[in-house]
């Protein structure tokens, strides 16, 4: 079972670094959309101060739906995706070595270039650190749960709008912790809460959506 | 080995057929014949167990296969309308890796040699995007030659886009397969001499459901 996930991980990363044009896209447009805010709002430090967070949660649930439907169309459109399916190996471990792959080339990144940006938006160092590490524990659920339904919308016509619309409310409690967590420990509290349930949800979304994955890539290649 | 038992399937207002019962024994080769449209892809896919038919059930080795799943998947190689084959990755990988996923053990020198066997030896580290269609097709064929421990191989059109060349090639590999006891069923519209016994199917077009 490991050597299968190594092997789609390796394959998944791989295939990202041959199609890097498509991968710096997400990123540059996560990047982009952060730093039209300021222009938007104004730059009024205290103000920028307060929303940064939570325009950075929402910049990248935006950029995770963005790369959603690179995670199966090509692989539907070859027909890889159907030997995947016919693979001597459990499915539901395949597509968890899927979702992993497209967190290593979006969520991390995106984590990763939050540090930049919440020094352009005057966070203090213990804000950053927070927003960090609510978006390090936060974005797998994201790739996950973007995952089942990228694997619903599959070969739909208007998949992606579809796609918003029904990935979108299930984004919610991920960014009302992830964005809750700076904010509560602005207010002076602890924000350990938000990051225990965000580890959750990702630990919970980790052990469930392969199934989910599984169940709907089957139903969409029938 | 391989049972069909009163299948049925419907595709979208079309009843493709019904009542459709066969066997395929060990060293078996099954031919699918019938014009466009006449449900040979549809019969294959649900022998592979990627549709649902409408009624009856398909058997491997006396068990219903969508209670067998992975363990029937082992025992299948499938190659499909489409290759397969990923434009990004070079043939070698391209062959590395169906096999890997697959579940089935194959180093990258074994990929070489089954890209060597069917006549792609020069192109192993080529982009599958600067292949041409023939070649694409040979690099999904070269799948087989690591699956010489599946039983049983399903093969859509395996033929098309092959030159002679390849066609003797694939014939051999056919040849060999059949020769260890496996069973292949394929559909083929050109009239290509195979090897060993072979059953041959009719699927004719279906009138649409009144």
């Amino acid at each position: 079972m490991m050597r299968t996930i190594a092997t789609v991980v390796r394959r998944d990363l791989l295939l990202a670094f041959r199609q890097r044009a498509d991968v710096a896209n997400t990123l540059l447009f996560f990047v982009v959309v952060v730093t039209m805010v300021p222009l938007g709002v104004g730059p009024e430090l205290n103000t920028l101060r307060t929303i940064a967070p939570g325009i950075v949660w929402v910049a990248a649930l935006l950029a995770a739906i963005l790369s959603l439907n690179r995670l199966f169309a090509n692989d539907y459109a070859d027909g890889t995706l159907e030997q995947m399916l016919l693979a001597g190996e459990p499915l539901p471990v395949i597509v968890l070595a899927k979702a992993a792959a497209h967190w290593l080339v979006t969520g991390l990144p995106i984590t990763g270039m939050a540090v930049l940006l919440a020094v352009m938006f005057d966070l203090d160092a213990a804000s950053t650190v927070i927003l960090i590490a609510s978006l390090a524990l936060g974005t797998p659920a994201l790739s996950l749960i973007g995952a089942v339904g990228a694997a619903l919308t599959l070969g739909l016509r208007g998949g992606g709008v579809l796609i918003t619309l029904l990935v979108l409310p299930l984004y919610v409690p991920v960014l009302i912790f992830g964005a809750g967590a700076v904010e509560t420990a602005a207010g002076g509290l602890s924000p350990q809460g938000h990051l225990l349930l965000l580890g959750a949800m990702s630990l919970g979304a980790t052990v469930l959506a392969p199934w989910a994955i599984a169940a709907a890539l089957r139903i969409s290649l029938e | 080995m391989l049972e069909a038992i009163d299948l049925e399937c419907v595709r979208g207002e079309r009843l493709l057929f019904r009542q459709l019962s066969f066997r395929v024994d060990a060293g078996t080769c099954m031919h699918i014949a019938g014009e466009n449209g006449a449900g040979k892809t549809s019969l294959l896919r649900i022998l592979c167990g990627l549709m649902t038919p409408a009624h009856g059930e398909v058997r491997w080795r006396g068990e219903n296969v969508r209670r067998l799943r992975e363990e029937y998947w082992q025992s299948l190689a499938y190659v499909g309308h489409l290759n397969g084959v990923k434009d990004d990755l070079s043939a070698v990988e391209n062959v590395h890796f169906a096999a890997a996923i697959a579940g089935r053990s194959g180093s990258l020198a074994r990929a070489r040699e089954a890209l060597a066997a069917l006549g792609l030896a020069g192109f192993e580290d080529s982009l599958a995007r600067s292949l041409s269609q023939g070649q694409r097709r040979r690099v999904a064929l070269a799948r087989l030659f690591l699956a010489d421990a599946a039983p049983l191989w399903i093969l859509d059109e395996p033929f098309t886009a092959l030159d002679a060349r390849g066609v003797a090639v694939l014939t051999r590999l056919i040849a060999a397969q059949l020769e260890r006891g496996g069973c292949v069923v394929l559909t083929t519209h050109q009239e290509v001499p195979l090897p060993g016994h072979v059953l041959r199917l009719d699927l004719r077009v279906a009138e649409p459901v009144a």
